[in-house]
C-alpha cells in the first residue's frame, strides 16, 4: 500500500476512524475492519492502522487487533515487523491472560519474520508459572514445528515438552500431548524420516504412567487427546495391555460422547492383547451401554456412533445381541440415522426378535422417503436370507407390500424375491403368480432382470413361461443390457427345460443377439449359448442348469485387515466411511517409498496386498479429484469442475470400480454427494464390491442386495453387469 | 525393530480435529469464519456454499469432496462448519460444534443470525478460547463467563491476580469451581431436579414397540467452600450389593427396599464425578461446580411406567371421510396430575375440515396448515379418563397421494413422578467447616415428541379391494 490510497470510500473513512483521537471511535473502527474482513472484503491496506491500536490495556481490542494480524500478517510480511514489539512486551504482561493471548497470536501469523522473534518469549512462557500460559505454550511449539521445524528442534523445545508431560498440571500434559502428536504426525509424513528422529512421540512405559493419572483429572478434551496417545502405545505383555483396558473402562461414563468413543477405540486395541476371557467378556459386556447411550445424543453425534456401532458389530457380533429395539427408527430421525439403523438392527436379527423386525421394517416400507423405502424392503429380503426359520414370514411381508402396488415397492420387492429364489429354491413357487402379475408395472431394468431371472429359473414350472418370456424378447433391443443378457440366458434355460415348445423363441433371441445388438457383452454370450446348444446339449445343460453355491449374508462390509484398521480408528473420519484414510485424506503423494515402508514393515498385522491397493486408491484419489492443491486461485472452480466431470462419467467410474477391487467406486460414492447419497450407500457399494471379489457369493444372488444400480443413473448398469458376466459364464450360474 | 512397527502403527492414527471453523447462513453467507490452520483458503467457503447450502439433497452430515471434509450441523437456519482435511476424529468435531451452540446459546439466548451479527466479536473471542490451533481447549461456559464477557468494559481493568485465578481455574484439576474460600454462602442449599424424558413407541393395537427413559439430574448448588459430596440413588446393583448404609440423611422420600430398585442401563456424568469411584462400587462422588449443572445423564429400559395411556381408533368410512376415536387414560395415582397435555393426530393430506368433539377436559381444534388436530388439556389428574372423537373430510383425489401417516404424538409433564421409579436417596455433603446443608429434591416426568403411537389406519381396506380384483 505504497500508493495513496483514495481518500473517499469505505476503507478511507475506516482508516480515518482507527486513527481517530478517541478511543471508543477507534475500537468501534477496529470491530468494522473485522466485520468486512469476515465477509471476504479486503482490508488489508489498512494493515499500518490497525496495528497502532495494538498497544492497549483494553483486552478485546487488543484481540481484535490480534485476530486481524493473524488473517493478514502472511499478506503484509514486511509490516508485521512493527507488531513484533508489542508481542514480546505482551509475553512479559503481569497479566497471564495477555501473556498467554501473545504467545498463541504470534504462534499462528506464519510470517518468517516474526518466527525469529518467537522463540525466546517461548522458551520463557513454557516455563512460565502459570499453567494457563504453560498449556498454551505447549501447542505453540507444533505451530512452530509446523513453520520451521529446525527452530523447535534447535532450541531444545521437543524436550521441553517431554519434561511437560509430567507437569502438575492435566490440562498442561493434554496439551503438551497433542502438541507432540501433532509434531510426532507432521515428521512421520516426512519420507526420509529415521525411526530415531527426535520429533516422533514413541509412548514408552513411563510415559503411559503419566498418562494414566492425567487421564482421570483433565477436561474432557484432553481425556480424548491422551486417549488417543494411549491408543498408540504398544503393550509389553498381557498384564500390561489387561492394566491399560482397567484404567480406562471408567471413561465409559463420560457425558462427552468423544470421550466414550476415545475409550472404546482404546479398549478394542488394548483388547487384543488381554488373554483373560472372563476380562475380555466383561470388557465388551460393559462396552454396550454407553454405546446405546450415545444414540439419545444429536443426530449427528448418533450417526457417527451408528457407523462404528456397525463395525464393533463386525468384529464382535455379540455386543448388542438384546438391544435391537433401540434401533428402531424414531418417525424424525434424520435419513442418514434411519439408514444406518437399518442396517444394524439386520445385523442384530436373530430368531428371537424377527417378528418385532419385520412388523418394523413393514412400517418403514409404507414411509414417503423412497430411497428409505427400498432399503426397508432390502433389509427384509436380507433378514429372509439371514434368518431360514423366519423365512416364510418375510415372504409373507413381501406379499404383502407387493399387494399395495406401488411401483418401487413392487420393484423392489421383486428384486428382494430373486434373493430369496435363490436361497431357498424351489419353496416359493406358489407367488411366481404373483409376481408375474405384475410384469407390466415393472420399468427398472433390476426388477425386470430379476423377474425374468424368477421366470427363466421355474420355466419348467411355469405354464406361459414362453408367453411371458416372448414379451422381453419382442422387445429385446429397447431393452437395457442388464434385462437383455437376462432374458438371453432365461430363453436358454427355457429350452433346455422344454426343449420342444420353444425352438423359436430360442432361434429368435440368439439370432437378434448375435445380430442386433450392440452390446458386445451380450453377443459374446449368445455366441457361446448357440455354439453350446449346437455342439452339445448336454453340456449346455451342465453349464447353464448348474447346481450354484449357496448365498448367505456376509457377516463383514470390509476386509478383516480392514476391518482391525479401522478398529484402531474408531469415531475418526476413517470408521465413519468404513474406508482407510488414505482414500479421502490426500496428503502429499504417496510414493513408491512409502509403500515400500508400508510393505516392509515387520508387524505383519495388514496383510501386504491390502497397503498395495489402499495407496493406489490414495494416488487415484489425489490425481483426480484433489481440486485444492490446484494452482488456481480459488478452490471454487476447480472443485466445480471436478464434480461436473464425474457426473458425467458415472459409466467410466463404474467401470474402472469393477475391475479393480473399488477405490474408485468408494470415491464416486463419496464425491458424487448431490447425485447418490454419499457414506451411507458407500456402505452398499461395499457389500457390493466386497462381494464380487470375493466369489464365495457369485454376483447372480448378491446382484440385487447392495447394487448401486439402483440408485445411480441406468448408464451406470452395464459395466456392472459387465463384471459380473465373466464370472456368470465360468461358474455356469445361468 | 520396535520403533519401526510403533512408528507404522502411527501413521493410522492421523487424528488432527477440525482445520477451519465456519458460521453461514441460510443463504451461504459467511457470518464468521476462522481458519486454525493453513490448509485453507477462504475460498473453502464457496465450496460449501455450492456443495450443501445450495443443494437440496444433502444425505449427510459429513461431505468429502477430494480430500477435504465438511462437518455440518444446522441450528435455526444457520450452519455450524469445521472444515478438515485429516482422519479427524469425527465423533468429537461435532460434540465440539454442539458445545459451541450451547455456549452461544448461554452467552446470547438464543442462536441465530441475529444475535451472531450483533456479537462477533464475543464470538471471535469464543471460538479462539475453546479451540487452538485446532485443538478444543476448555469449553465449561461458567469458568468462560468470567473472563469473556459481552460487555466489554470489564475487561479493560482486570487486574492481573483476577486473572491469575481465573485462568487457574480454568486450567485446574476442579476447572469447573473456583476455589474454596471464594464461595461462600449464608444459607448453605442444594436443589436436585430429577428431569426424565419418557420415549414410547406403541402399535395401533396399543402395544408397546419400545419403551425407554432419558433421565438427567440437575443439580444447582449453592454451597460454600470446597464441599465433597456423596450422591444415592436407588440404584439396582448398589442395593443388591448392600454396600451402601441407609443411616446418611435420606432427603425427602423415604428409604425403600430393594424391591422397588430401578435398574440403569446406563449412566454419564459431569466431568466433576470421579469416574473411577463410580466404576469400582458405583458410588457417586463429587465436589460440585458452583452453581447450576447437569450432574448426571442416565438411560432405563426395564419397567418402565407410562403414565399416560393412548388409545387410538381410526377407522375409514368409505374414501370420503376418516373417523377417530382417542381414550387418553392416566395411570398415576390421584394425588398426582400430568399438566401441559398436548395431543396431536395427524390427517390425511386431503383433509378439507374436521368436526371434533370432546368428552371430559380440554380443547381441540384442527390446524390446516400442518395437517393435524390439536387436542390441549391443561391438566389431568391421575386415574381421570378423558376422550376425543372427531371426523375428518376429506376431498376425493384421483391420484394417491403420498402421506408419510405420521404417528399420533403426546407431550406432557407429570410432577413427583418417575417412569424409571428411580429415586434419590441421598445427598450427603461434607466440608471442612461442617456447616448444615439443605438439600431439596423434585421429579418430573415429560414427554416431548417421543411418546407416540402409530396409526396404521385404512389402506387395510384398500388392500382387500386390491386382492380380491387381483385373485378373480
Amino acid at each position: 500500500m505504497s500508493i495513496k490510497a483514495p481518500r473517499k470510500g469505505e476503507n478511507y473513512e475506516l482508516s480515518v476512524d482507527l486513527n481517530s483521537e478517541y478511543r471508543e471511535k477507534r475500537k468501534d473502527a477496529i470491530k468494522r475492519v473485522i466485520a468486512s474482513m469476515t465477509v471476504g472484503k479486503d482490508v488489508s491496506g489498512l494493515f499500518p492502522d490497525v496495528l497502532k491500536n495494538m498497544q492497549t490495556d483494553d483486552l478485546e481490542q487488543k484481540k481484535l487487533v490480534y485476530l486481524y494480524l493473524m488473517n493478514y500478517a502472511k499478506t503484509q510480511p514486511e509490516l508485521v515487523i512493527l507488531a513484533v514489539n508489542t508481542f514480546v512486551k505482551d509475553s512479559d504482561d503481569p497479566n497471564p491472560l495477555v501473556r498467554a493471548l501473545a504467545i498463541r497470536t504470534m504462534g499462528v501469523l506464519r510470517a518468517e519474520k516474526i518466527i525469529d522473534y518467537l522463540c525466546d518469549p517461548l522458551q520463557k512462557c513454557l516455563r512460565d508459572e502459570n499453567p494457563y500460559v504453560r498449556k498454551t505454550a505447549a501447542l505453540c511449539v507444533a505451530k512452530l514445528y509446523d513453520l520451521k521445524p529446525e527452530l523447535v528442534i534447535d532450541n531444545g523445545f521437543l524436550e521441553q515438552l517431554h519434561e511437560m508431560i509430567a507437569d502438575s498440571n492435566p490440562m498442561v500434559v493434554a496439551n503438551t500431548v497433542a502438541a507432540l502428536t501433532d509434531i510426532h504426525i507432521a515428521a512421520s509424513s516426512q519420507p526420509s524420516i529415521s525411526p530415531n528422529d527426535p520429533a516422533l512421540f514413541p509412548i514408552s512405559s513411563s510415559i503411559l504412567t503419566k498418562l494414566l493419572i492425567a487421564l482421570n483429572e483433565c477436561s474432557e478434551w484432553g481425556r480424548v487427546a491422551i486417549l488417543n496417545a494411549l491408543a498408540r502405545y504398544v503393550a509389553k505383555d498381557d498384564k500390561e495391555s489387561e492394566h491399560i483396558c482397567e484404567r480406562v473402562v471408567p471413561q465409559f461414563q463420560h457425558v462427552n460422547g468423544s470421550v466414550v468413543l476415545a475409550a472404546v477405540k482404546v479398549i478394542m486395541i488394548h483388547m487384543r492383547g488381554v488373554r483373560r476371557e472372563d476380562l475380555i467378556k466383561q470388557l465388551v459386556r460393559k462396552m454396550a451401554p454407553p454405546l446405546v447411550t450415545l444414540l439419545s445424543s444429536p443426530p449427528e453425534v448418533q450417526w457417527v456412533a451408528l457407523r462404528n456401532i456397525n463395525l464393533l458389530l463386525q468384529k464382535r457380533p455379540d455386543i448388542l445381541s438384546n438391544e435391537m429395539r433401540v434401533f428402531f427408527c424414531k418417525y424424525n430421525d434424520p435419513l442418514y440415522v434411519k439408514v444406518e439403523k437399518l442396517d444394524i438392527m439386520v445385523r442384530l436379527a436373530g430368531e428371537n426378535n424377527v417378528d418385532a423386525l419385520l412388523s418394523e421394517l413393514k412400517e418403514y416400507a409404507s414411509e414417503v422417503d423412497v430411497d428409505f423405502v427400498r432399503k426397508s424392503i432390502k433389509a427384509i429380503g436380507q433378514t429372509a436370507i439371514k434368518i431360514d426359520a423366519a423365512a416364510e414370514r418375510c415372504v409373507h411381508v413381501l406379499l404383502d407390500l407387493i399387494d399395495t402396488r406401488v411401483s418401487y415397492v413392487v420393484q423392489e420387492a421383486v428384486v428382494v424375491m430373486k434373493d430369496i429364489f435363490r436361497k431357498y429354491p424351489s419353496t416359493y413357487e406358489g407367488i411366481i403368480p404373483t409376481l408375474c402379475a405384475n410384469l407390466d408395472e415393472l420399468d427398472e431394468p433390476e426388477a425386470k432382470a430379476s423377474l425374468i431371472w424368477i421366470i427363466g429359473e421355474y420355466a419348467n414350472k411355469i405354464d406361459n413361461a414362453d408367453e411371458l418370456l416372448g414379451i422381453f424378447v419382442d422387445t429385446f433391443t429397447e431393452e437395457s443390457y442388464p434385462v437383455q443378457l437376462q432374458t438371453l440366458t432365461a430363453v436358454v434355460k427355457l429350452f433346455l427345460k422344454k426343449p420342444d415348445s420353444s425352438q423359436g423363441i430360442v432361434q429368435r433371441i440368439l439370432n437378434t443377439a448375435t445380430k442386433d445388438c450392440d452390446s458386445p457383452d451380450v453377443r459374446d454370450r449368445a455366441y457361446i449359448y448357440w455354439r453350446l446348444l449346437s455342439t452339445d446339449p448336454g453340456a449346455a445343460k451342465a453349464v447353464v442348469l448348474a447346481q450354484r453355491p449357496p448365498i448367505s449374508i456376509p457377516r463383514t462390509t470390509v476386509a478383516p485387515a480392514l476391518l482391525e484398521e479401522l478398529l484402531g480408528e474408531v469415531s475418526s473420519l476413517a470408521s465413519v466411511y468404513h474406508k482407510p484414510e488414505e482414500t479421502f485424506v490426500g496428503k502429499g503423494r504417496v510414493g513408491a517409498e512409502s509403500l515400500q515402508r508400508k510393505t516392509d514393515a515387520p508387524d505383519d498385522r495388514f496383510s501386504t496386498s491390502k497397503a498395495l491397493q489402499t495407496v493406489a486408491a490414495g494416488q487415484q484419489a489425489e490425481n483426480l479429484l484433489d481440486f485444492d492443491d490446484a494452482p488456481a486461485v480459488e478452490g471454487r472452480p476447480s472443485g466445480l469442475a471436478a464434480t461436473e466431470v464425474l457426473s458425467h462419467t458415472p459409466a467410466a467410474a463404474n467401470l474402472l470400480a469393477g475391475t479393480s477391487s473399488n477405490p474408485l467406486d468408494d470415491l464416486v460414492s463419496i464425491f458424487g454427494a448431490p447425485a447418490t447419497p454419499a457414506p451411507p450407500s458407500a456402505n452398499s457399494h461395499d457389500i457390493f464390491g466386497g462381494l464380487g471379489v470375493n466369489s464365495t457369493f457369485p454376483s447372480g444372488g448378491t446382484g440385487s442386495l447392495g447394487s448401486p444400480a439402483v440408485q445411480s443413473p441406468s448408464v451406470a448398469a452395464p459395466p456392472l453387469q459387465k463384471n459380473q458376466q465373466p464370472e456368470d459364464d465360468l461358474l455356469g450360474l445361468f | 525393530m520396535i520403533s519401526v512397527s510403533s512408528f507404522y502403527i502411527s501413521l493410522l492414527l492421523f487424528l488432527i480435529y477440525l482445520q477451519a471453523f465456519f458460521i453461514f447462513n441460510q443463504k451461504g453467507e459467511v457470518l464468521i469464519s476462522r481458519l486454525y490452520r493453513t490448509d485453507f483458503k477462504r475460498s473453502i467457503a464457496d465450496v460449501f456454499r455450492i456443495q450443501v447450502v445450495s443443494n437440496s439433497d444433502v444425505r449427510s452430515p459429513i461431505i468429502t469432496l477430494g480430500s477435504t471434509s465438511f462437518f455440518h450441523v444446522r441450528v435455526n437456519n444457520l450452519y455450524v462448519v469445521a472444515v478438515t482435511k485429516t482422519n479427524a476424529n469425527a465423533a468429537l468435531v461435532f460434540e465440539f460444534c454442539y458445545r459451541f451452540i450451547n455456549i452461544c446459546k448461554s452467552y446470547f439466548g438464543k442462536m441465530d443470525e441475529e444475535s451472531i451479527k450483533n456479537n462477533f466479536v464475543v464470538v471471535y473471542e469464543l471460538v479462539d478460547e475453546i479451540n487452538d490451533f485446532g485443538y478444543p481447549q476448555n469449553s465449561e461456559i461458567d469458568t468462560l463467563k468470567t473472563y469473556i464477557t459481552t460487555e466489554s468494559v470489564v475487561s479493560a481493568t482486570q487486574a492481573p491476580e483476577v486473572s491469575s485465578r481465573i485462568t487457574a481455574q480454568a486450567t485446574g484439576a476442579t476447572s469447573w469451581r473456583r476455589s474454596g474460600d471464594d464461595v461462600k454462602y449464608k444459607k448453605n442449599e442444594a436443589f436436585v431436579d430429577v428431569v426424565e424424558v419418557v420415549n414410547w413407541m406403541g402399535s395401533a393395537k396399543g402395544t408397546t414397540l419400545r419403551a425407554d427413559v432419558d433421565g438427567h439430574i440437575q443439580m444447582r448448588a449453592y454451597l460454600s467452600g470446597t464441599p465433597e459430596c456423596k450422591f444415592g440413588l436407588n440404584d439396582k446393583l448398589v442395593i443388591d450389593r448392600g454396600a451402601v448404609g441407609t443411616s446418611g440423611p435420606s432427603s425427602g422420600l423415604a428409604d425403600r427396599g430393594g424391591g422397588d430398585a430401578v435398574e440403569l442401563d446406563d449412566c454419564q456424568f459431569h466431568q466433576c464425578v470421579r469416574l473411577n469411584d463410580f466404576d469400582a462400587d458405583r458410588s457417586i462422588s463429587f465436589i460440585p461446580p458452583d452453581g447450576e449443572f447437569e450432574l448426571m445423564r442416565y438411560r432405563a429400559t426395564s419397567n418402565i411406567k407410562l403414565p399416560l395411556k393412548v388409545i387410538p381408533t381410526v377407522t375409514e368410512i368409505g374414501t370420503t371421510k376418516v373417523s377417530y376415536d382417542i381414550t387418553l387414560k392416566t395411570t398415576f395415582s390421584a394425588k398426582l396430575s400430568a399438566t401441559n397435555v398436548v395431543v396431536r393426530i395427524p390427517t390425511p393430506l386431503n383433509t378439507t375440515d374436521v368436526d371434533v368433539g370432546i368428552l371430559g377436559t380440554g380443547k381441540a381444534k384442527y390446524v390446516p396448515a400442518e395437517n393435524v388436530i390439536v387436542w390441549k388439556i391443561a391438566r389431568l389428574q391421575g386415574g381421570q379418563e378423558c376422550s376425543l372423537s372427531a371426523m375428518a373430510q376429506l376431498t376425493s383425489t384421483t391420484t394417491r397421494q403420498v402421506w408419510a401417516r405420521p404417528p399420533i404424538d403426546v407431550d406432557f409433564q407429570v410432577l413427583m413422578f418417575t417412569a424409571s421409579g428411580l429415586i434419590v436417596r441421598f445427598l450427603k455433603v461434607f466440608e471442612k467447616s461442617n456447616y448444615h446443608s439443605i438439600k431439596w429434591v423434585r421429579y418430573l416426568t415429560k414427554a416431548n415428541g417421543g411418546y407416540q403411537v402409530r396409526d396404521s389406519l385404512i389402506k387395510d381396506v384398500h388392500m382387500c379391494i386390491d386382492r380380491i380384483a387381483h385373485f378373480s
